[in-house]
C-alpha cells in the first residue's frame, strides 16, 4: 500500500515539525463562532493581551499558544482537546466560556492530569461532589446570583420577580440568588431558551408589581429582554442582575436603556489595584478604548496565573504536583485583587456591586459601587472530597 | 432565463459525454471490487499503524467519522432511496445517546445493553413519529420532521434529571464484556469499526432487496407503486423506522465516544449537517455518506486549524458540489463504471 | 387575572404574530411561487437588520436607515440571485437547502467581517421608545403599535398586489401552475426575479424593523427562520393568506402558552411538577401546533396549489 504509506509519512513529518523540546504548550478552546461568539472574542483578545505582555513566554520559557475555535459545541470542543492532549501533547488548558462544553471536557483533561483553568465558567458539578485537583475555576456560576440575593436586601426590595431561560442553568442561577435574598419572591417565570419575544412576560411583570425583577437571561435574550423591557415603560422597576447579564457585549448592544442596571461580579474595570489599572489601560489601549468584560479579564489573568505556576515549579511543567501546588498557591498579582482557592479549587474571593452609567467621556459601561460579599465562598465546596 | 442550457446538471453531463474518460472500473474491474475490503482492511489496521507515526489522535478522529457515517447511511437510506427527506434525524442520534444516558443513570453498564435500548429507543420513536409525518409530502415533510426534532431538543434541553442543556458526563466507560476491554481507545475502535461494517453491509443488501426497490419504486413514483398493490405507507413507515433505530444506534456509540451527551447533539443544524454531508458524498449511492462524512468532518477540523473564518469555505464548497457535481462525490467516481449507482 | 390582562396579552399575541408575519411573507413568496427554498431568507433579514442598525447610529435618522436597509439588501439580493438563486428554480429542494445553507455559512462569516462578532447596538427611534397608554391602567411600547402597524400595512400591500395586479396575476399563474404560465407566454424568469427582490426587501423590512428590539448578532437569521418557517407551513406553503392566519394563529398560541398555561397548570398540578411541565409545554407550543395542523390537513390550512 503506497500510497498509505505516503500518507502517513507525510503525516508523520507534519506533526513531527511541531513537536520541540522545551516548549510549554498550552491549549486554548476559543467560541469565536456559535452562541458565545461574542463573549468568545472578548476572551481571544485577554488572551492576546496576555500572551504580547508574557513575550510568548510562561515562567521565563518558550511556550506555544494553540488557539482554535471550536464554535460553541460539546461535542466539538471534545474533539478539540482530544487532540490537544493526544497530538499536541499540551501542558495546561483554558478557553471554553460554556459551562456546557466545560463538563465536556473535564473528563479527559482530568484523566490525562492536565491542569485545566477554567477563564470563564464554574459550574456546581466541579464545585461539588465532581471536584478535581486538576480544575481551577475564577468563580462559581451561582456566587454572582448570591451576591445579587444580598444587593435586593439591602436595597430593601420586599419582593422580586424572577427569570430565567428553563434549563438546569437558568433554575441554578434563580437558586443561587434565593439562597441569601431574605424577602418573597412573587414569581418565578421560565423562558424558552433564544426567545425572541418577551411582551408576554412583561405584562406578566407590570401585573405582579414587584419592587425589582432579577433576570438571568444570557446574550441575546439578555438584549432582547432589556431592550423590550424598557420599552414596555417598566423602567421604574429596577433590574438587577449576575454580571453576564449586564457586561460590556449586552451594555454596548442595549445602549441607554441599560442605565441603572444593578449587577453582581467579582471583578470590575475599575477597581482601583495596580494590577488592574495596567490590565485595563493596556486592553483600552490594544482595543480601541473599548472597556474589557469579566470575560477579557478572566482571559488575561488565567495566563498570569500559568506563568506564575510554571516559575513556582521551577519550569518543571511535567512534574504535575508541583504544578498544581505552584497553582494552588498562586503567586501572581490577580487583576481581581486578594484571592485563596478554597478546598474545591474555586476562589474564596469579594463580589462587587456595579451599576451601569456614563464614564468620564460619557462612554456606557459598568461603575464600582462597592463591596457585597467579602470573601466569600461558593455553596458546594462542602460536598467536595479532595 | 431559466432554460435548459443554464441548468448547470444538464451541462456536467454533456461534458462527460463529450469527453470520455478512461474509466476505472472498466481497466481494473477487481479493484474496484475489492476497493470497500481494501479500505476495511486498512481502517482495521489504522490503530496499530497509528502510533509510529504519532497518528495516535487520529484513530478517535476516525472513529468518530465512523459513527457519524453510520447515522449518515441511515439517511441516505431513506433520503436516497426512499425519497423521504428528513430534517430531525439529528432527534433520533439525540433519542439514542439519551437512551445510553438514561440506562447509565439508573446504573446499568453493558455497552451492548445500552447501545440496543438505543436502537430500539430511535426505532420506535421514529415509528411514531414517521406514522405521523409521512401523511405529507415534500417540504411539509421537511418541516414536520423537523418540528418533532425541535420537540425532542426542548425536551433534553428542560431534563434536569439528565443535565439540561449542561449535558451529562459519562465518567466510567461501559463494559463491553469479559473478552473485549471497553476502557481501550482501540478495542472500541475496532467495535465501532465492526458495527459500522456491518451497517454498509446490511443496508447494501437492503437496497437490492425486494424492499429496497420497492422503496426506490415509491421514491420515483409512489401513485404507481400503490396501483400495483404495494402497501407504500406502511414500506415507507418500515424504513423510516429502519433507519431512525440506524440513527439512534449511532447516537449511542457517539455517547460512549464523547463520554457526554447535551442536547447540542440534536439542534436543527446537526440535522442539516447530516443532510449536507449526504448530499456531499451523493444521495442513493452507496457509498455517498461515508465519502460526504470524511471530507466534511476533515475539512472542518483542518480549516479550523488555519483560520477563524472556517464556515465561508465551507460554504463554497457546497456551492461548488450543487453546481459542478450535482449527483455528489460518489457519483464522480461510480459514473465511470458505465451504469452508474443507483440513480 | 382580569380583563386588561388577558386583552394585554392577547395584543401581545397579535403583535407577535405580525412580526413573524413580515419575515414569513417573504419567505411564502419565493418559496410558494418560485418553489424554491430558500433558507439564505434568514441571513436577508440579519442583513437588512445590521444596514438599518448601522445607518440609525451614523444618520439618527430611523426612517433612512430602514429604506437604506431595504436598498442595500435588494441588490444583494439581485447579485445572489444572478449568481445563485436563479441556477436553482428547476433543482430539487434538497439542493436548494443545499445551496443556500453554504449561503448561510457565507453569510455569516462575511458579517462577522465586515461587522465583528459583538451584538451591535440599535436603538429605538426615540419618539416611540417609551409606551403609550392604549386605556387607563394598560400601558403599550409605542414601538410595537408600529411593529403591528406595519406587519398590517405589508399585509394589505401584498393582498392588494397579489390579488388586484398584473404582477400578481402572473405570480398568482407562476405559483399554481408554472408549466401551465410558460405555455400561455408568461415571462417566469422575470416575474421570478422580481418576487425574489420583493422577498429580499420584506425580509430587509423585517430586520431594519426587529432590530430594535432583539439582539443584532449573527445567527439571527437562523434563530427566526425556525419559526417563520413553521408559520409558512401551517399557512400553506405560498399563500400570502395563509401566512397570514398562520402567523397569528402562532403569535397567539406562543403567547397564550407562556402567559397562561403554567399558571393554569399550578392551578390542578402539584407545584414541582408545573414548576417543570409548564414552561416546558409552552416552549413547544408552536411546534406542538404545526404537528396538530400537518397531521389534520397535510398541505396547510391555505393550500395554494390545488
Amino acid at each position: 500500500m503506497p500510497s498509505m504509506n505516503k500518507i502517513a509519512a507525510a503525516l508523520a513529518l507534519c506533526c513531527a515539525a511541531t513537536a520541540h523540546a522545551d516548549t510549554i504548550k498550552v491549549g486554548i478552546a476559543l467560541d469565536i463562532s456559535g452562541p458565545f461568539s461574542a463573549l468568545g472574542a472578548e476572551a481571544r483578545d485577554g488572551f492576546e493581551l496576555a500572551i504580547e505582555k508574557l513575550g510568548g513566554q510562561l515562567g521565563g520559557q518558550p511556550a506555544e499558544f494553540l488557539r482554535t475555535d471550536f464554535g460553541g459545541s460539546p461535542e466539538q470542543a471534545n474533539q478539540l482537546v482530544s487532540r490537544y492532549l493526544q497530538r499536541d501533547k499540551i501542558s495546561f488548558f483554558t478557553g471554553p466560556i460554556g459551562s456546557n462544553a466545560a463538563l465536556a471536557v473535564g473528563p479527559a483533561l482530568f484523566a490525562a492530569k492536565v491542569p485545566y483553568l477554567s477563564s470563564n465558567p464554574g459550574p456546581s458539578v466541579y464545585a461539588g461532589d465532581k471536584c478535581n485537583p486538576y480544575f481551577f475555576a475564577q468563580y462559581q456560576n451561582d456566587t454572582y446570583d448570591e451576591a445579587a440575593g444580598k444587593v435586593a436586601n439591602e436595597k430593601g426590595y420586599k419582593n422580586v420577580v424572577l427569570i430565567a431561560p428553563n434549563y438546569p442553568a437558568g433554575k441554578d442561577h434563580l437558586n443561587g440568588f434565593k439562597r441569601l435574598y431574605a424577602g418573597a419572591v412573587k414569581d418565578e417565570i421560565y423562558t424558552r431558551l433564544g426567545q425572541i419575544d418577551y411582551a408576554a412576560e412583561i405584562a406578566q411583570i407590570r401585573a405582579a408589581r414587584p419592587d425589582a425583577v432579577f433576570f438571568f437571561l444570557p446574550g441575546a435574550m439578555g438584549i432582547n429582554f432589556v431592550k423590550q423591557y424598557v420599552g414596555g415603560g417598566l423602567k421604574d422597576i429596577p433590574l438587577i442582575a449576575p454580571g453576564f447579564s449586564a457586561d460590556e457585549d449586552v451594555i454596548q448592544a442595549v445602549g441607554e436603556p441599560m442605565i441603572g442596571v444593578l449587577n453582581t461580579a467579582h471583578w470590575t474595570h475599575d477597581l482601583d489595584l495596580p494590577a488592574n489599572a495596567e490590565f485595563v489601560a493596556a486592553f483600552r489601549k490594544k482595543y480601541d478604548g473599548r472597556y474589557p468584560s469579566v470575560y477579557a479579564a478572566m482571559a488575561y489573568d488565567t495566563l498570569m496565573a500559568m506563568d506564575a505556576a510554571v516559575r513556582d515549579a521551577g519550569g518543571k511543567v511535567q512534574d504535575r504536583e508541583a504544578v498544581l501546588k505552584a497553582l494552588r498557591n498562586p503567586s501572581f498579582q490577580s487583576v481581581r485583587g486578594e484571592f485563596r482557592y478554597g478546598a474545591n479549587n474555586y476562589p474564596v474571593q469579594n463580589y462587587y456591586l456595579r451599576e451601569v452609567g456614563k464614564d468620564a467621556d460619557g462612554r456606557l459601561t459598568n461603575k464600582l459601587v462597592g463591596i457585597t460579599l467579602e470573601q466569600h465562598q461558593d455553596a458546594y465546596v462542602g460536598a467536595c472530597k479532595m | 432565463m431559466a432554460n435548459p442550457v443554464s441548468d448547470p446538471s444538464r451541462a456536467t453531463v454533456q461534458t462527460a459525454a463529450a469527453h470520455p474518460q478512461p474509466r476505472l472500473a472498466v481497466r481494473f474491474p477487481g479493484l474496484v471490487r475489492r476497493l470497500p475490503w481494501l479500505v476495511l482492511a486498512v481502517l482495521a489496521l489504522f490503530p496499530l499503524l497509528a502510533p509510529l507515526g504519532g497518528l495516535e489522535y487520529y484513530v478517535g478522529f476516525v472513529r468518530r467519522l465512523l459513527i457519524v457515517a453510520i447515522a449518515a447511511a441511515s439517511l441516505n437510506f431513506i433520503l436516497g432511496y426512499g425519497g423521504m427527506a428528513a430534517l430531525g434525524h439529528a432527534g433520533f442520534v439525540g433519542v439514542g445517546a439519551y437512551t445510553v444516558v438514561a440506562l447509565v443513570d439508573a446504573g446499568f453498564s453493558s455497552a451492548w445493553l445500552a447501545w440496543g435500548a438505543a436502537l430500539l429507543a430511535a426505532g420506535l420513536c421514529a415509528a411514531l413519529i414517521g406514522a405521523v409525518s409521512l401523511r405529507t409530502r415534500g417540504v411539509y415533510f421537511i418541516m414536520i420532521t423537523l418540528a418533532f426534532a425541535q420537540m425532542l431538543y426542548y425536551l433534553a434541553v428542560s431534563l434536569r434529571t439528565y443535565g439540561g442543556d449542561d449535558g451529562y458526563g459519562l465518567y466510567t466507560p461501559l463494559a463491553m464484556g469479559a473478552w473485549l476491554d471497553g476502557a481501550h481507545p482501540d478495542v472500541f475502535y475496532w467495535v465501532v469499526l465492526g458495527i459500522a461494517a456491518l451497517v454498509f453491509a446490511a443496508f447494501g443488501r437492503v437496497a437490492h432487496s425486494r424492499f429496497g426497490y420497492a422503496l426506490r419504486g415509491i421514491r420515483d413514483n409512489e401513485t404507481r407503486m400503490a396501483a400495483l398493490g404495494y402497501p407504500v405507507y406502511r414500506l415507507k413507515l418500515a424504513g423510516f423506522a429502519a433507519a431512525g433505530a440506524v440513527a439512534g444506534l449511532a447516537g449511542g456509540l457517539l455517547a460512549s465516544h464523547n463520554a457526554f451527551v447535551s442536547p447540542a447533539i440534536m439542534h436543527w443544524t446537526q440535522s442539516a449537517l447530516l443532510l449536507v454531508m449526504v448530499m456531499l458524498g451523493g444521495l442513493g449511492r452507496r457509498w455517498g455518506a461515508p465519502l460526504g462524512v470524511a471530507l466534511w468532518l476533515t475539512l472542518e477540523e483542518m480549516l479550523k486549524l488555519y483560520t477563524d473564518y472556517w464556515h465561508w469555505p465551507l460554504g463554497l464548497l457546497l456551492l461548488l458540489v450543487v453546481f459542478r457535481a450535482p449527483q455528489g462525490l460518489a457519483a464522480l467516481f461510480e459514473r465511470r463504471d458505465g451504469h452508474g449507482g443507483a440513480r | 387575572m382580569d380583563a386588561i390582562f388577558v386583552f394585554e396579552q392577547l395584543l401581545n399575541g397579535l403583535g407577535y404574530g405580525l412580526m413573524l408575519f413580515l419575515i414569513a411573507a417573504g419567505l411564502t413568496l419565493v418559496f410558494g411561487i418560485m418553489d424554491t427554498m430558500n433558507l439564505a431568507h434568514g441571513s436577508l433579514y440579519m442583513a437588512g437588520a445590521y444596514v438599518a442598525a448601522r445607518v440609525h447610529e451614523a444618520s439618527a435618522s430611523f426612517a433612512l436607515a430602514v429604506l437604506v436597509a431595504v436598498l442595500v439588501t435588494v441588490a444583494v439580493a439581485a447579485l445572489l440571485e444572478v449568481l445563485v438563486v436563479r441556477h436553482l428554480y428547476r433543482r430539487d429542494h434538497l439542493v436548494q437547502v443545499l445551496a443556500t445553507f453554504g449561503i448561510i455559512l457565507i453569510a455569516d462569516d462575511a458579517v462577522k467581517a465586515i461587522w465583528g462578532v459583538a451584538p451591535l447596538m440599535a436603538s429605538t427611534p426615540a419618539a416611540l421608545a417609551g409606551p403609550v397608554q392604549l386605556i387607563d391602567g394598560l400601558p403599550y411600547p409605542a414601538y410595537r403599535l408600529l411593529l403591528i402597524g406595519a406587519g398590517l400595512l405589508v399585509a394589505l400591500g401584498l393582498y392588494l398586489l397579489v390579488s388586484r395586479t398584473r404582477v400578481g396575476m402572473l405570480v398568482r399563474a407562476g405559483a399554481s401552475n408554472r408549466q401551465m404560465a410558460e405555455y400561455m407566454g408568461v415571462r417566469v424568469g422575470g416575474v421570478f426575479a422580481f418576487v425574489f427582490a420583493l422577498g429580499a426587501a420584506l425580509a430587509a423590512l423585517a430586520g431594519a424593523l426587529m432590530a430594535p428590539i432583539s439582539a443584532v448578532q449573527i445567527g439571527m437569521g437562523e434563530a427566526i427562520l425556525i419559526p417563520a418557517l413553521v408559520v409558512i407551513v401551517i399557512g400553506g406553503i405560498g399563500s400570502i393568506r395563509g401566512a397570514f392566519v398562520a402567523a397569528l394563529l402562532v403569535g397567539l398560541v406562543d403567547t397564550a402558552g407562556r402567559a397562561f398555561l403554567p399558571p393554569a397548570l399550578r392551578a390542578v398540578l402539584p407545584p414541582s411538577v408545573a414548576a417543570d411541565l409548564g414552561p416546558a409545554l409552552a416552549g413547544i407550543a408552536m411546534y406542538v401546533l404545526m404537528a396538530a395542523v400537518l397531521t389534520l390537513k397535510p398541505a396547510g390550512l391555505f393550500p395554494a396549489r390545488a
